[in-house]
């Protein structure tokens, strides 16, 4: 068994009561003059704490803009993203993020990654070092420590994705479609094993994705998104217990909860149908 | 919807399970010697490459044999064994080395210019918009001007020979190092910026961090190019020197018309090109190691 307290900072007390996010009416655009795109409209959320939200929506509705606003990559054109109270102005090691391409530095080895981060934010080389070696515990990839990303499978690399945006002990985690290239078996033992990781961690999670089945296993909260331009239409709470397990998926519960939101996006799709067709 | 029902897969460790397997090697791959070299060469290829070059000697051979004159006169042309016995006959001399040595030196010199140089430029070039407008239109006109076409301005603007030579030859190793060297920062994948800002990287880090490693490859790759260009560069450059370099070699037994001097010239010269760009090739490898790894 790892040890729970193993995986806190000893300087940053990342647990309880941190990683609380405001999105507070935002607006994206991008482009300018006549050729203003809107990619989000106006939206008001608020995630508390340690909640594992899901942002669900159709491909192109604007998820990833959301998200990478919150990352600190995009400037909200009005409104602005706040972090515990501090507003977002750029990156930074406080929201760790794992993205659906493979993102590791190809010319480190994992260990290097994973290391690469407590590096930046001034730990000594053995410090870097443990703080890696712990993380790769967590992800159970500690003896792939001098591969080189391309010769880990898929899957693994996403593991040492998560390692190492867990490393800097952020107060959010951002992730946008993290699991999206995997298949299908791979995909739900990466969810259960995220669980795991998050309930050890305690950590913030935003978790980007289109597939219902997975915004609804995972989440406390799924923000489900309308068609391009994207906007919070609707805020589903999750109240199936934990830890879960991918035998739920039959419970009546899990089933309601389900089709509730399936019901949301395809309404959300016709329209998005009828509007590319008009 | 088919995906209702999820598998019933039972409850495992998550965070320890391992589902997908890594892809081998299951060991890393045991570093390179000269012994793993060797055995790993390709002695197919080697072959093929041998009887490559053997038909092509005999073609010039029964060419040169026959003086064959259709549309193309091979009547004074040498024949292969009258350079190989002018090849063998100069390299009993010293003259002949200190050509290639004081050639070797030139090329040398200028290419290790060029390289700080070039890769300093197209760095930043690579980092810095203002840099990149205000430099691309000088590298625009200069680059296509053909070294032979820089003789009379090299010596007229350098103090010494020595110097206008190096010039020359460092002008043609400097442009494919500079442009493969913005090409391989701007190549680097923004995926790879985000995510090392995200981890509390600053702008300097994202640089030497993601941002060179990135660009490595091509830097590599623009580094053998230089050299090749350099090569033919020199030869340019070396019609000025009154004395050595192995290009004054090929000029000197052009204006004797000596035809078994020019060949062995031409030869010389081309096997040291090749020679160099290999060298280079090797030296840039250990950077790459990553790339080699995960092929
Ligand atoms: N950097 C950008 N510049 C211009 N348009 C963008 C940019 N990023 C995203 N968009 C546009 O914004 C919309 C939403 O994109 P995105 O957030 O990636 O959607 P999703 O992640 O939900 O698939 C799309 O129409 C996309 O083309
Ligand atoms: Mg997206």
């Amino acid at each position: 068994m790892l040890d729970v307290l193993k995986f806190k900072s000893p300087t940053k007390d990342t647990g309880k009561g941190k990683g609380r996010i405001d999105v507070n009416d935002v607006v994206i655009r991008f482009g300018k003059g006549a050729d203003t795109h809107l990619a989000v409209d106006k939206t008001e959320v608020t995630i508390e704490a340690g909640e594992f939200v899901c942002i669900l929506g159709p491909s192109g509705c604007g998820k990833s803009t959301l998200l990478n606003a919150i990352a600190g990559y995009v400037k909200p054109s009005e409104g602005a993203v706040t972090v515990d109270g501090d507003t977002v102005q750029k990156p930074g090691p406080d929201r760790g993020m794992v993205f659906q391409q493979y993102s590791l530095l190809p010319w480190k080895t994992v260990y290097e990654n994973v290391a690469f981060g407590p590096k930046m934010a001034g730990h000594s080389r053995t410090e870097s070092g443990s703080i890696a070696n712990t993380f790769l515990e967590l992800v159970g990839l500690k003896k792939f420590g001098d591969r080189y990303p391309a010769e880990l499978s898929g899957g693994m690399q996403q593991r040492v994705g998560i390692a190492r945006a867990l490393a800097n002990y952020p107060s959010v985690l951002l992730m946008d479609e993290p699991f999206g290239a995997l298949d299908a078996q791979t995909r739900l033992m990466m969810q259960e094993s995220l669980l795991e990781i998050w309930r050890k961690f305690g950590t913030t999670v935003v978790f980007v994705t289109h597939d219902v089945d997975e915004a609804v296993f995972l989440a406390d909260r799924v923000l489900i998104m309308s068609a391009a331009p994207g906007r919070i239409i609707e805020d589903v709470r999750i109240d199936l217990p934990r830890p879960r397990s991918t035998d739920m998926a039959s419970t009546p519960e899990y089933v309601k909860a389900r089709q509730f939101c399936l019901d949301i996006i395809k309404a959300e799709s016709r329209k998005a149908f009828e509007n590319q067709n008009t | 919807m088919s995906t209702a029902v999820k598998p019933a897969a039972p409850a495992p460790k998550a965070a320890k399970a391992a589902p997908e397997a890594p892809r081998p090697p299951m060991t890393p791959p045991p570093r390179p010697t000269l012994a793993s070299h060797l055995r790993a060469l390709d002695w197919g290829h080697l072959g093929i490459v041998a009887a490559s070059l053997g038909i092509g000697v005999l073609l010039w051979h029964i060419v040169t044999a026959i003086n064959l004159n259709f549309f193309i006169n091979f009547e004074n042309v040498p024949s292969p064994a009258k350079v190989f016995m002018a090849f063998i006959g100069h390299i009993q001399t010293s003259i002949f080395w200190t050509h290639i040595g004081v050639s070797m030196r030139r090329i040398l010199i200028s290419f290790s210019i060029a390289t700080a140089l070039g890769i300093g430029i197209g760095l930043m070039m690579g980092r810095s918009k203002i840099a990149r407008a205000f430099i691309m239109p000088y590298i625009e006109v200069v680059r296509p001007i053909p070294a032979v076409a820089w003789i009379p301005l090299a010596i007229l603007m350098w103090p010494t020979e020595e110097s206008s030579i190096i010039y020359i030859t460092f002008l043609g190793a400097l442009f494919p190092i500079v442009l493969n060297t913005l090409h391989g920062v701007q190549q680097t994948p923004e995926v790879l910026v985000r995510a090392a800002q995200s981890l509390g990287a600053s702008r300097t880090a994202v640089f030497t961090q993601v941002v060179i490693p990135a660009a490595l490859p091509s830097i590599a790759a623009g580094l053998a190019i230089g050299m090749g260009v350099s090569w033919f560069s020199l030869l340019a450059g070396e019609i000025i020197s009154g004395q050595y370099g192995i290009g004054y070699f090929t000029w000197d037994a052009y204006s004797l018309i000596n035809y078994q001097d020019i060949v062995v010239g031409m030869l010389v010269i081309g096997f040291l090109g090749t020679g160099s760009t290999a060298a280079v090739r090797l030296m840039t490898r250990p950077m790459l190691a990553w790339q080699k790894r995960t092929r």
